[in-house]
């Protein structure tokens, strides 16, 4: 890394635990954005020539603090300040060690109260995501509006829309009491999943897989693992998105076209994220209390485990989805235990399983998916043809249409040849 | 004399790396250990995963198995090397060599008291 890259990795690294202390003191956010992003001036014009100190997040906290507090000052007094240059407004190493002090105490619930402020109930989840984007990870809304899809301006506008929110609610800001702090814990955990899910799987648009997103929400759940360090659920969410994650060189084709699991060359997939998820999945384990990710990431772990698909211990995943079942029932859950089941007991009895789900799920793309996958296993193609016609119908990108059409494709080439062998048949003598 | 090389950094500023710097790191890296190893010098070399997947045993009759890590600290013992070299000073110059293809943060130089070099398949 050049100079200039390790100043902004810096910077990025140390983003949501300055962000989280200026929010604490200014208990305003776009106070603290603004304060952060003084600081980082600072930096940038400081460190190359000083060097870079020795706690960059103390330094900046130190410097985003007093910044804040001049500008108060400035407000306050009406009078003409000496330039900006000529105030203290840069630590020395003893006083940030001081502002360490201070800070490692909330180093835990700063960081965690500034996910929490992005997860405001009454924002809807895209925007949750969005403006945890901007504020925490510091993308800007350009990558933002990029990663989503949509126009910068609309972007900007979701964004600011999301923020006057968060700034008009009342953000918690005392240190909070083990109840309190479990249940922000739950909703920041739920936001970084579906900010994986949004790029594992995208909502809408051309692009199926939206790698950077993936690659954030592996990073904010490190992150919440390193708060946490002994919560065996944040231990599942980390380890369920580093084995879904590592999947994600093989699941698309040269051609953008969706590759299925069973299909996936396996020789793509990330070892090294892999047997860092799989470590996780075992450290969870040990405490023997399990929970929905926890669960969700031996089932990945399993996949993972497997060499060839063919190797794939079905039985297992299909005792980890019944647990899955009963401590998270879900149409979903039972939709994707189908498909374990059509794996160990045949089609039949996977497709007896889904039938009851069709009122819950029918709108969901992977339901009428699965359910012409199986109608075609039992050779019945004129049901299978309507279930992937409603499939296309409900498909969510492109990707997913066109893998679906190959499907339809199939079909018809299933049918053609056996009306061409029942006429060929027929003209024979 | 043996000594290892402890490699510690900043964690999070570890990740910011995208995959591109860390490989081209690597990859320099890779050219530092071929010089040392035609040398004689090159042990064991290990990267770590992340903290996060540590696990601690207090020592004790009843040894507590805990989560680590403990605190937040600047920065983490990220890998290590083992070196077998004549004189602290080639140490140093073996541990300068790795230094200056490395981005940030610090090598520790401790001579190794104890070495067992059992045989491992992988």
């Amino acid at each position: 890394m050049s100079d200039m890259a390790w100043i902004d990795a810096a910077l990025t690294a140390a983003r949501p635990q300055v962000i989280g202390a200026l929010l604490r003191y200014f208990r305003v956010l776009d106070a603290a954005e603004d304060a952060f992003q003084e600081a980082c001036l600072r930096a940038l014009k400081t460190w190359p020539v000083k060097g870079p100190p020795r706690d960059p997040a103390a330094w900046l906290i130190f410097v985003g603090r007093n910044f804040a507090l001049d500008e108060v000052r400035r407000r306050a007094k009406q009078t003409e300040l000496p330039p900006d240059d000529e105030i203290v407004t840069e630590p020395e190493d003893t006083q940030t060690e001081l502002a360490e002090r201070l800070d490692a105490s909330h180093y835990r619930d700063d960081i965690l109260r500034l996910l929490f402020v992005c997860c405001h109930p009454d924002l809807p989840a895209p925007q949750q995501i969005a403006v945890a984007l901007r504020i925490v990870s510091g993308l800007t809304v350009r990558e933002i509006a990029h990663a989503f899809l949509v126009s910068e301006s609309a972007m900007e506008q979701r964004i600011t829309r999301a923020k006057a929110r968060i700034n008009g609610a009342d953000v918690p800001f005392d240190t909070p009491g083990a109840p309190e702090r479990a249940e922000r814990l739950a909703a920041v955990s739920t936001m970084i999943y579906l900010l994986f899910n949004e790029g594992y799987s995208a909502s809408g648009g051309s692009a199926h897989v939206r790698v950077p997103l993936c690659e954030e929400a592996v990073r904010l759940s490190r992150l919440l693992l390193r708060l946490f360090p002994a919560d065996p659920e944040i231990m599942g969410l980390n380890a369920l998105l580093l084995l879904q994650h590592a999947r994600t060189p093989a699941r698309l084709d040269a051609e953008n076209n969706i590759v299925l699991l069973e299909d996936q060359d396996r020789t793509l997939w990330s070892r090294e994220l892999i047997a860092e998820g799989l470590t996780l999945v075992e450290k969870a384990l040990r405490h023997h209390r399990p929970g929905p990710y926890q669960l969700q990431a031996a089932i990945a772990a399993v996949h993972a485990q497997a060499v060839r698909a063919s190797d794939t211990d079905w039985a297992q995943i299909d005792q980890l989805y019944q647990v899955l079942e009963s401590v998270q029932p879900s149409p979903v859950v039972t939709l994707n235990r189908a498909v374990a089941v059509s794996k160990l007991r045949g089609a039949a009895e996977a497709l007896a399983m889904i039938e009851p789900l069709e009122p819950k799920l029918g709108s969901y793309f992977y339901f009428f998916g699965l359910r012409g996958a199986l109608l075609s296993q039992l050779s019945r193609p004129d049901e299978a043809r309507v279930a992937f016609s409603r499939a296309i119908a409900l498909a969510n990108t492109a990707a997913e249409a066109a893998h679906i059409r190959l499907h339809l494709d199939r079909l018809q080439k299933d049918t053609d040849h056996t009306q061409g062998a029942k006429a060929h048949a027929a003209k024979r003598p | 004399m043996l000594y290892s090389v402890l490699c510690y950094q900043s964690e999070t500023l570890a990740a910011g790396r995208t995959k591109q710097e860390d490989d081209a790191m690597m990859v320099r890296l890779m050219h530092v250990q071929e010089k040392l190893k035609a040398e004689g010098k090159l042990g064991p070399v290990a990267r770590l995963m992340p903290t996060t997947t540590a696990t601690h045993v207090r020592a004790g009759k009843d040894p507590m198995v805990i989560d680590g890590p403990f605190a937040e600290t600047k920065e983490q013992l990220l890998g290590f090397y083992v070196l077998d070299c004549a004189s602290l000073e080639e140490a140093i110059e073996a541990a300068k060599l790795l230094a200056r293809e490395k981005d940030h943060g610090t090598l520790e130089i401790r001579p190794v008291a104890i070495f067992n070099p059992v045989g491992l398949s992988k």
